[in-house]
């Protein structure tokens, strides 16, 4: 569905990736993993548009995505949430919600009973303003008002990043079901044991670069992930 | 002997260009004050109305002018740059000083002649060209003299305040006020210092301004348009080069004169307009100001 | 006694007639600084021009009252917004003293075109309403209408604000501007919309001024600086702010005026507002 070929790209003088190139099956759960500074954030911006590539080619089902602006990706049917969550501090969880289906607005009252149905949490506390919610609600906020655009890909970026160790587990077997449910999922994750537990496939990104790529499996017992990231 | 047209122009530039370059003693660090009417007010009205009520010396009443002006610089300044007030804020802050001064001698239409505006008592006797205690002067040779003195003045401090405080350590304070202050600068007490000297400096001008027109009138002494006026002066000859607010003065007094002289009488209003329309694309497309502009353009080659 | 406290209520309500007028205006202002992060300084000006509409469409081209106020009201919704597209666009990324100063410029421009346009005669609408009697005390109908209208022009912008798509997006951007794509929302249209209905605003305080006051060019210069003013005390890009502050400093100006005289209202606030500034200077309601 998504495919990457030789991107690169950067900010100003400096470059963050050199010539990436990846792909995402429909269906499929994928990661990137990597270490700090290694440019996952700057791929997912890449994709979403928010960053232009300098270099390389970006398809969704074969179209390029060259010529379509950031704002416009959500309705090509690409979600993305941001590193941090980011949600809209001041406006309520109902409202956060809302600003997700600002391009689908018909199916504004389906979709978020099924954001409802997914994260009974948010319905409870549907009024209150999303700065006031904890780490992992408002990474439940966030995930689910990507899904309000209802997309045919999902870009999750370091989904457990900054949150408590109970809660990021609950985080994973939240896109457990995400995947299960049918989703398209490309997630960037530090978090390299349990990211690689959920996905069925994964690159590794090391300074802008792919260095290594294989099923979950394979990376999980590759010698070097587990020298250097996995500290065995 | 040179007429008198060009030297009431040659005088009127170096005045304002003057008291411009007072105002961009602060605009420089990030200061933009849009307030600098009231101290030009209270400079240009302390004094005429100490000479035309109490008949006190314009010396002794710019002695009381320059006391209000630092107590009312002060005043505004320690709170904004104690708490931290820039940009936007600041501004908008002035701008309110600037309207209070000019509400106030409105206010005060018994004693000052309110929109009407006022005269300094003439001193001048049958044929007498100076009159020092009454600090007039109706040749102008001495007016220009007096001014040059006086924007030479200007340059002088513009140049002391440079070296004084190190170049850098000016930029430092407008730009990163968290790093400045690690360094050991009491932002505060050095962003007072070139308010006060700002400010005193700006009433010194009212002061001149008053003396040399023989006249006042609180909208073209004080108030938001005169604070404007300063502001676009030195924006249009650039903020940041010494001789830029002169540069300024000289260009937006003879653009207006230049328009006025050409289409004047029949359209009025037509130099201010397209000096508001140059102003903006000035804003736009040469932010740095003219002689900024140049000088940069020299740099390249 | 009894006399004295019937006209000291009479000028609190007239303040309160006018807070409303004030809070109308310092809306749009805190709207354009809440989003876009830049304060029209020609804001005034703008009204300005609003007034013009009105009083040429009206007194010139004889055009029904209403109609030319719901005219000058969209004809100054497009200055807003070409405003912001061919001036306030290309200094978006400058320094942002640079913005301030280029609506300053557009501030000189407007009242300097105004002036070759109309000439610097006062304009008067010819539309006189009558006072409206309560017990000893009068107010003036327009007053009353002004207010009436300013306060069903801001709860419509509440209600646009809190329950619309576009109203929850100008409410969104102005907490964070950078994933604004990600929900499918352009900001420069977002920005558009909102100098639009900047524009707007000001038009509908045109409207409800030029029935009270007669219009001439510098006109802004008269009510410009209080509305700034009114901004700043309340917190720049707070509208709550603004709508409190614009209530206080109403007061000032009605009973101080009514304690000593006319001006010294005036002064009384403007100086209100520098005390406040030294105790609180980032406005009663500003972080």
């Amino acid at each position: 569905m998504l495919s990457l070929d030789r991107v690169s790209a950067g900010y100003g003088d400096f470059q963050a990736l050199f010539g990436v190139t990846l792909e995402v099956n429909a269906g499929e759960a994928v990661a990137v993993i990597g270490p700090n500074g290694a440019g996952k954030t700057t791929l997912l911006r890449v994709i979403s548009k928010l960053v232009e590539p300098s270099a390389g080619d970006i398809r969704l089902e074969g179209r390029s995505l060259a010529p379509v602006p950031a704002h416009e990706v959500v309705a090509h049917g690409i979600a993305h949430v941001p590193e941090n969550r980011r949600l809209f501090p001041r406006l309520s969880v109902e409202e956060n919600l809302r600003m997700g289906a600002f391009t689908a607005r018909r199916q504004f009252a389906e979709r978020l009973a099924t954001v409802y149905g997914l994260f009974p949490r948010l319905k409870e506390r549907s009024k209150q303003s999303a700065g006031t919610l904890s780490g992992g609600e408002q990474q439940m906020c966030a995930i689910g008002r990507a899904l309000m655009s209802g997309p045919k890909l999902l870009l999750l970026d370091e989904p457990s990043a900054g949150l408590a160790p109970v809660v990021v587990q609950s985080i994973f077997a939240l896109v457990r079901r995400i995947c299960a449910q049918g989703y398209t999922v490309l997630i960037v994750e530090q978090n390299i044991r349990q990211v690689l537990k959920v996905v069925s496939r994964a690159y590794l990104l090391e300074a802008g670069r792919i260095e290594l790529s294989g099923s979950a499996q394979e990376l999980l017992g590759s010698r070097e992930i587990q020298k250097a990231y996995l500290g065995i | 002997m040179i007429g008198n047209y060009p030297l009431h122009l040659a005088i009127l530039v170096l005045l304002w260009g003057y008291i411009y370059t007072s105002w961009a003693l602060m605009g420089r660090l990030g200061l933009v004050s849009f307030g600098h009417g009231a101290f030009m007010g209270i400079g240009a009205y302390t004094v005429v109305m100490l000479w035309n009520h109490f008949g006190l010396s314009p010396w002794f009443g710019a002695l009381a002018a320059l006391a209000f002006t630092a107590v009312v610089a002060l005043v505004i300044g320690y709170p904004c740059f104690r708490f931290r007030i820039v940009g936007h804020y600041f501004a908008l802050v002035t701008l309110a000083l600037s309207e209070v001064a000019r509400l106030v001698i409105v206010a005060l239409r018994d004693q000052t002649g309110g929109s009407l505006g006022a005269t300094p008592n003439g001193a001048l006797r049958e044929g007498a060209t100076i009159s020092l205690g009454a600090l007039q002067f109706s040749s102008k040779e001495v007016w220009l003299v007096v001014v040059f003195a006086f924007w030479l003045g200007g340059l002088w401090v513009w140049r002391t305040v440079d070296r004084s405080m190190g170049r850098l350590a000016l930029q430092a304070i407008s730009e990163e006020e968290e790093a400045a202050a690690s360094v050991g600068i009491h932002v505060t007490r050095a962003k007072l210092r070139i308010t006060l000297v700002s400010a005193l400096m700006t009433c010194a001008g009212g002061i001149l301004y008053a003396q040399y027109q023989l006249y006042v009138n609180p909208d073209t002494v004080s108030g938001i348009a005169i604070s404007l006026q300063m502001v676009f002066g030195v924006i249009a000859g650039g903020m940041f080069v010494m001789l830029g607010p002169t540069v300024g003065a000289a260009f937006t007094l003879l653009l207006a004169e230049g328009l006025r002289l050409a289409w004047g009488n029949r359209f009025p209003a037509l130099d201010s307009t397209i000096y508001g329309l140059m102003l903006v694309l000035f804003i736009i497309y040469m932010p740095k100001g003219i002689l900024g502009a140049a000088l940069a353009a020299l740099r390249k080659r | 006694m009894e006399v004295f406290d019937i006209f000291l209520l009479e000028a609190i309500l007239n303040g309160l007639l006018l807070g409303g007028l004030l809070a109308l205006l310092s809306l749009g202002l805190n709207l354009v600084f809440g989003v876009i992060d830049v304060v029209w300084i020609c804001y005034a000006e703008l009204i300005m021009c609003g007034m013009y509409a009105v009083y040429y469409l009206h007194v010139q081209y004889h055009w029904p009252l209403v109609l030319a106020m719901l005219a000058a009201i969209a004809l100054v919704a497009l200055l807003g917004l070409a405003l912001h597209q061919f001036v306030i666009r290309p200094v978006l990324r400058a320094e942002p003293i640079n913005q301030l100063l280029v609506t300053g410029g557009v501030l000189f421009f407007l009242q300097a075109a105004a002036t070759l346009a109309f000439g610097i005669e006062f304009k008067n609408l010819g539309v006189t309403l009558p006072s409206v009697r309560l017990g000893e005390m009068s107010f003036s109908a327009a007053r009353l209408v002004a207010f009436g209208v300013a306060l069903a022009g801001m709860i419509a912008l509440y209600f646009f604000l809190g329950k619309t798509y576009l109203g929850t997006a100008i409410r969104a951007i102005s907490q964070d501007r950078a994933i604004m794509p990600l929900m499918g929302v352009s900001p420069a249209r977002i920005f558009g919309v909102t100098s639009a209905l900047g524009g707007a605003l000001a038009g509908l305080a045109a409207c409800l001024l030029v029935l009270q006051y007669d219009v001439h060019p510098a006109i802004g210069l008269s009510f410009g600086p209080i509305v700034f003013l009114i901004c700043v005390l309340g917190g720049l890009g707070n509208m709550l702010g603004g709508f409190i502050a614009a209530f206080l400093f109403a007061q000032f100006i009605a009973v101080g005026g009514f304690v000593f005289h006319l001006e010294w209202g005036y002064v009384l606030a403007f100086v209100f507002f520098i005390v406040v500034m030294f105790w609180r200077p980032q406005g009663i309601l500003g972080k």
